[in-house]
């Protein structure tokens, strides 16, 4: 049985491209770039190539993309560099709805002493803007807002809120992990001063992410050690991550338009039809600002494990909210952040697509998930 | 992903005994929508207390769900005496094991079946006995207590994983670190006064046991003990009358005499015959 793979949102598939882009830097072309001989000479070129791949398809410029090895390292390095570049500042502004790679962060540097404000959001996953113009202060060292959220693909008025912070002289830095490929970006027109994306997001590898840092602003590197990335980040190059990552990025600017078309109509078929094929489900997040590839989809007095247990039994592999498949006991901080009651939250189910989703995925998802929904309400004592 | 086993996956895809009996004669609800797994328990015996069927509905995760199955399957034929005492430890051991997150299922299913067994004898298992300790899973003190004792569970993380208690906002953390720690100093206060027992003390006490707590039992059955002498955590012993003779003299001495002794006086003790 061929999987229905509509979990694009936790990892994707390599694509075939990037997958031959980067083979021969593991055994042919494995020289160190930093290294003075052919063998590491003949890479440097190649990872400037990437640099600015990945560049174009976020309008900045080469020099202001930084490799990492993942999305939480992009994001911490951030923080890292905001807090440090003016030490006497002591706030720090986020949403209540971010990635555990800055919700998390925060709340360590709540622990440590910094004043941290979560501005939540409504029952549609959308940001207080009002509060968060006002909670900006003359103490605020930074403001870091997710361009979109992972569970309900909820888009973020990033660029509105990085002029907000430019007005307030304050850095923006965004986790664009789940807009980089989905959405336009052109960083030349925004006032974002930093941006953190993630090579598995978008058909890349794992363990190979990027971090944008406007030209001018105050950085200060968070690995120490060589010069790699001009002083910015130590450490070796992953070399065969970083050309993946530059194709992957030729690649996603090549298919946005698919992405948003194509990839748009699978899964608003998809949330349609489950709509309307089972009772009491609801859509979780607004559906008036969404990345493309997301559908949450609440099953009322189901939980969320159950579901994609039996799920998988027919190859299909989605993910959940509910607290069960965390490993935590609570749904998760997103669905609590919007208010989703307690009877909705433990059944949410995130399906995320990707460009290699086909209409009979959606065909196979939309036959076998409304009698698995059923089948469970049978069991729950609750109906 | 979990690690589940297939016993788990088999209950859980197919589980036995789904539904609800009509006129049980027990009932158990447990859990709540809001903590996200719930069990409803109903059984039906015959004359002879036997349970002749059980029926279970479950919502929450893969485990929930199998422990619900097997906890029925389990109870299916046995007594209300017997099936009382089935242990949530034998719940997940029936499942070929849950991973120790998940064990609060197998906790569930058997507070479903205790509070069962307690509707169908008319008697209630207070609700809420004792002080909440966890706001987030409404879980109290008595409850945690129990499960520290019942599964010798020495972290808060492993009271998380049996009981759900501390594992929303955390902050009742410090209050089960003080449970754990008293439940974990309970057998200790008696340990630190057994070795504060003066020599006469220990003999008196060695006296007293053997005369209220073993002599008398003996008797019954013709038999009898004397004490000849105490050498350290050495208790000589002299059998007599039927004992004297018995086969099973030995036997008697190790369970019935040394275990009174070790549960009254000192876990140290050990009995010996005065060799004749």
């Amino acid at each position: 049985m061929k999987p229905v793979y509509v979990d694009n949102n936790a990892t994707t598939k390599v694509a075939p491209e990037v997958f031959a882009a980067m083979e021969p830097f593991f055994c042919e072309m494995y020289g160190n770039p930093s290294s003075m001989h052919s063998i590491g000479g003949m890479v440097g070129p190649k990872l400037k190539e990437a640099r600015i791949q990945v560049a174009k398809l976020i309008g900045a410029q080469a020099d202001e993309i930084i490799f990492t090895s993942c999305g939480t390292e992009s994001d911490s390095t951030a923080v890292h560099a905001a807090l440090t570049a003016d030490p006497a500042k002591r706030h720090i502004v986020t949403s209540r709805v971010e990635h555990p790679a800055i919700g998390s962060l925060a709340g360590s540097l709540g622990k440590q002493g910094y004043r941290v404000t979560e501005i939540p959001v409504d029952g549609d996953g959308c940001l207080d803007m009002k509060l968060l113009e006002e909670s900006l202060t003359p103490d605020t060292a930074l403001c870091s807002i997710m361009w979109a959220n992972n569970e309900t693909g909820v888009i973020f008025p990033v660029e509105k809120i990085a002029a907000m912070c430019r007005r307030h002289g304050i850095t923006f830095h965004t986790d664009a992990v789940q807009a980089v490929g989905k959405l336009p970006i052109n960083l030349a027109l925004s006032q974002i001063d930093m941006l953190s994306l993630s090579g598995h997001k978008l058909h890349a590898p794992k363990g190979v992410g990027a971090l944008y840092v406007r030209k001018g602003t105050k950085f200060s590197p968070f690995l120490i050690g060589g010069h790699q990335e001009k002083g910015r980040r130590a450490g070796t190059e992953n070399v065969p991550g970083i050309i993946a990552l530059g194709k992957a990025c030729e690649l996603a600017e090549a298919h946005l338009e698919k992405e948003n078309t194509f990839v748009r109509a699978l899964r608003d078929r998809l949330e349609n039809e489950l709509i309307r094929l089972i009772p009491e489900a609801k859509v979780n997040g607004t559906i008036k600002a969404r990345t493309p590839n997301t559908s949450n989809i609440s099953f009322a007095n189901i939980e969320g494990e159950s579901i994609l247990l039996m799920l998988n039994e027919f190859g299909i592999c989605a993910s959940s909210g509910s607290a069960c498949t965390s490993g935590s006991l609570e749904p998760s901080h997103v669905m609590r952040a919007m208010g989703v009651p307690f009877t909705m939250a433990h059944g949410s189910i995130r399906f995320s697509l990707s460009i290699y989703n086909s209409e009979d995925d959606i065909d196979r998802i939309i036959k076998e998930l409304p009698p698995i929904v059923k089948r469970l309400r049978e069991l729950s004592p609750f109906t | 992903m979990w690690e589940y086993t297939d016993k788990v996956k088999k209950h859980f895809l197919n589980p036995s005994n789904v539904g609800e009996i009509e006129n049980p004669d027990g009932i158990g609800d447990v859990g709540s929508l809001s903590c996200g797994d719930a069990l409803r328990l109903t059984f039906k015996l015959d004359e002879n207390e036997k349970i002749i069927d059980a029926k279970v509905k479950t919502f929450g995760c893969a485990s929930a769900i199998a422990s619900g199955s097997a906890l029925t399957e389990m109870m299916i034929g046995k007594t209300v005496a017997e099936a009382e005492k089935i242990s949530n430890q034998q719940i997940a051991d029936y499942l070929g094991g849950l991973p120790k997150e998940k064990m609060h299922c197998s906790v569930m299913g058997h507070e479903a079946l205790e509070k069962a067994i307690a509707c169908y004898r008319g008697t209630t298992i207070e609700e809420k006995e004792g002080e909440v300790i966890c706001e987030c899973f409404g879980v109290t003190d008595i409850e945690i207590t129990r499960a520290i004792q019942e599964n010798n569970l020495k972290t808060i993380e492993e009271v998380t994983n049996f009981t759900k208690a501390g594992g929303g906002c955390e902050r009742c953390h410090g209050d089960i670190a003080k449970i754990l720690l008293k439940v974990q100093n309970q057998p200790q206060p008696d340990e630190e006064q057994k070795p504060q027992l003066s020599n006469i003390q220990k003999m008196r006490l060695i006296e007293e046991t053997i005369e209220r707590e073993i002599r008398p039992s003996l008797q019954l059955d013709g038999g009898d003990i004397e004490l000849i002498d105490i050498v350290g955590n050495r208790v000589i012993v002299a059998t007599r009358g039927a004992c004297s003779a018995c086969k099973s003299a030995p036997i008697t001495l190790k369970n019935l005499v040394e275990a009174k002794l070790r549960e009254f006086v000192s876990p140290d003790l050990v009995v010996e015959e005065v060799s004749k």
